[in-house]
């Protein structure tokens, strides 16, 4: 005789039976795989959110800065490795991506000190030891500078070597200069510099607010200044690892790994670590509370293959076999996960959206894990059901129709 | 013999009077009319049969040396006192529960050997089973439950709703098909366990105290449907510790202590 069997179809129609038998007691069961993949959504989707939220703030400066730089690595003072070409911008320029480039270096001007008027001041409170800082034009652009007042190198300037300068903010503080329309003049050691413009704010290169700045020509000239030891790149979002492949190349092309380039961390591996800071605690109080889920979904389910027991044995008496009621059962707790982590997943999906509004951040989700979420909730059920259902399947059909009812 | 007496003898206008009952003739096994030619295969034929339980160092036994013919279209009520191991002969006779001793032919083939998963395939197929408790679903309507009889036995899922829908006519309540068994009375549902025990046209229909739970006024009405059933040609075996609701069976066999007495005839 054939064995008796249960398709696949009438196993799934008699577990939703089953389960919408009991509505009441289905909902209330679920509610624990709701709770846990619900709390797990969320903790994901808003470490994400939050994750790409900085990201997002970085990404104004961070990912569209490239330095390169051709100084020697190490203790003490730095040594210029190879020079850079005079022609940075015009180089730099041509790839595609760049928005902005410029290269600065420090001038060596000796014992030099800087003053706003010559006076023979034996206190000395009239010099100051300031910075001397030779530009190309575009280094404005490139970190994002913006003027006080007066106005910025150009190309003219450069190329002529006129002895003019700009003030970064905490220079011309120091100097106690803060209008130019007079044409004021700062003196490096001996020689004399008329102030174009002050700064009021650099977003990259920093130290520019406390140094007077020269063109790079200029520089030349007057100081033998020989290379610049750092070229700043803008790039567009998201040329940053482009730009900083071709950049070296550009600058150097015979000798590319002589000079050292910084880009930005790249945004995915920032997020990653945002993520796991972020995510570990409530992951592990998410899980806690998954299992809680599937603890109760097995006690829900042992209870119910108890009280239905006749049903059980009625099933064993209508030719069904201890595995078709094994399935039945674990069915029916896997279809209670899954619901649990379809309700779970739309929870969490709209705390993250909610918290996002109440932010006005983005909110941002991985895809796979509202789709996850249910497998999620329906392994819960199914490990879940293994045990009720074992006990449901070893059930002898005698015993089960004689105390069932 | 008298087993198949009114199954053979029936003229085809009482045939006629019956509509409303079961048709049992695509039964494989319950129509007598294939036997006529040569000596009539008993559906049970029990020899020897012995049922122990152990318990520990202990062994009860609970059958002893049953013999036991059945014939096609018989209707069988075995009585007996309460523990006095009729129960135990139910279940060995629908494959619930294996014997220890002996052998248990079923429509002539050996099925106390069987596997569990054969025993299951053939309990499922050729047995119908009527429960005092009548073990009923009862978050599910009645078409479903008498539908749930085919559940695992390989009936398309199209066709099951129709033959429930045609046992429920056959013991008259088709009009509740669409009920919840807690709306219906106790003689109701008794019938709607009745429809789904025949829907699988089984070729042996056991009954174990049906109207135990049931007042005498609807015991009759149930104990008039089992009589049709058996004029349809239906065996059946019928547990009752009622010697009133025994003598409505062709046949009666006692049961005292695990031993089987071949009583008086009602």
């Amino acid at each position: 005789m054939t064995p008796t069997r249960l398709s696949l179809r009438d196993l799934l129609s008699e577990a939703v039976a089953g389960l919408a038998a009991r509505p009441g007691r289905t909902a209330l069961t679920v509610l624990g795989t709701v709770l846990g993949v619900s709390a797990l959504v969320a903790t994901v989707g808003i470490a994400q959110t939050a994750g790409n939220r900085i990201v997002g703030a970085f990404d104004q400066l961070e990912a569209t800065s490239v330095v390169v730089s051709n100084e020697q690595p190490g203790f003490g003072a730095s040594q210029i490795r190879v020079a850079f070409p005079a022609d940075v911008e015009d180089r730099l320029g041509r790839l595609n991506g760049v928005q902005a480039s410029g290269a600065l270096g420090e001038v060596d001007i000796g014992d030099a000190r800087v003053s706003a008027v010559k006076l023979d001041d034996p206190r000395g409170q009239n010099d100051f030891d300031i910075d001397v800082y030779a530009v190309t034009p575009g280094v404005l652009e490139a970190v994002k500078g913006t003027l006080r007042t007066g106005r910025w190198f150009d190309a003219g300037h450069d190329a002529r070597a006129d002895t003019v300068a700009v003030l970064g903010p905490g220079a011309a503080a120091a100097l106690t200069i803060v209008r130019v329309d007079q044409q004021p003049v700062v003196f490096i050691g001996e020689q004399p510099f008329v102030v174009m413009g002050i700064l009021a704010d650099v977003d990259r290169q920093t130290k520019l607010l406390d140094a007077v700045i020269i063109p790079d020509g200029t520089a030349r000239a007057a100081f033998g200044y020989r290379s610049a030891t750092t070229v700043q790149v803008d790039v567009a979002l998201g040329a940053a690892d482009l730009i900083a492949g071709q950049a070296a190349v550009a600058l150097r092309p015979n000798d590319p790994e002589q000079v050292r380039v910084s880009k930005p961390p790249s945004p995915g591996s920032l997020r990653n670590q945002v993520e796991v800071d972020v995510n570990f605690l409530f992951i592990i109080l998410g899980g806690v509370s998954l299992l809680v889920g599937a603890i109760g979904i097995a006690n829900v389910t042992l209870v119910s293959v108890l009280e239905r027991i006749g049903e059980i044995g009625l099933r064993r008496a209508m030719g069904g076999r201890s595995r078709h009621i094994a399935a039945q059962f674990l069915v029916e707790s896997t279809a209670m996960g899954v619901l649990g982590g379809i309700v779970g997943a739309t929870i969490g999906v709209l705390a993250i959206v909610a918290v996002a509004a109440v932010r006005q951040w983005t909110p941002v989700l991985a895809p796979w894990i509202p789709v996850g979420a249910p497998l999620l909730g329906g392994l819960t059920g199914l490990l879940a059901g293994v045990y009720p259902a074992v006990r449901a399947a070893s059930l002898e059909p005698v015993d089960a129709l004689r105390s069932g009812t | 013999m008298r087993l198949s007496r009114r199954r053979r003898n029936r003229p085809p206008d009482d045939e006629q009077a019956q509509p409303e009952l079961y048709d049992w003739e695509g039964s494989p096994d319950a129509g007598p009319d294939q036997y006529e030619a040569d000596v009539p295969i008993p559906v049970v034929k029990l020899a020897g049969l012995g049922r122990e339980y152990r318990s520990g160092e202990v062994t009860v036994p609970a059958l002893v040396d049953v013999d036991l013919v059945i014939h096609a279209g018989e209707y069988v009520s075995v009585v007996g006192p309460s523990g006095s191991g009729k129960s135990t002969l139910l279940n060995v006779l629908g494959l619930l529960d294996h014997p220890t001793a002996g052998s248990y032919l079923l429509d002539g083939v050996e099925v106390s050997t069987l596997t569990e998963v054969d025993r299951t395939a053939v309990r499922g197929r050729s047995i119908g089973f009527v429960f005092q408790a009548f073990h009923l679903l009862s978050h599910r309507t009645v078409l479903e439950n008498v539908a749930l009889a085919m559940l695992y036995t390989g009936v398309p899922a199209s066709e099951r709703s129709a033959r429930a829908a045609d046992a429920l006519e056959s013991v008259g309540i088709g009009h509740r098909a669409a009920f919840q068994p807690t709306q219906l009375s106790g003689g109701e549902r008794q019938r709607v366990a009745i429809a789904r025990a025949i829907v699988s046209r089984p070729a042996l229909l056991l009954a174990d105290e049906p109207t135990g739970n049931l007042d005498s006024r609807t015991s009759d009405t149930v104990l008039g449907l089992v009589d049709e059933l058996r004029d349809s040609g239906l065996t059946i075996i019928m547990i009752t510790h009622d010697p009133a609701v025994a003598a409505r069976a062709d046949r009666s066999v006692r049961i005292r202590d695990g031993r089987l007495s071949e009583g008086v005839a009602a």
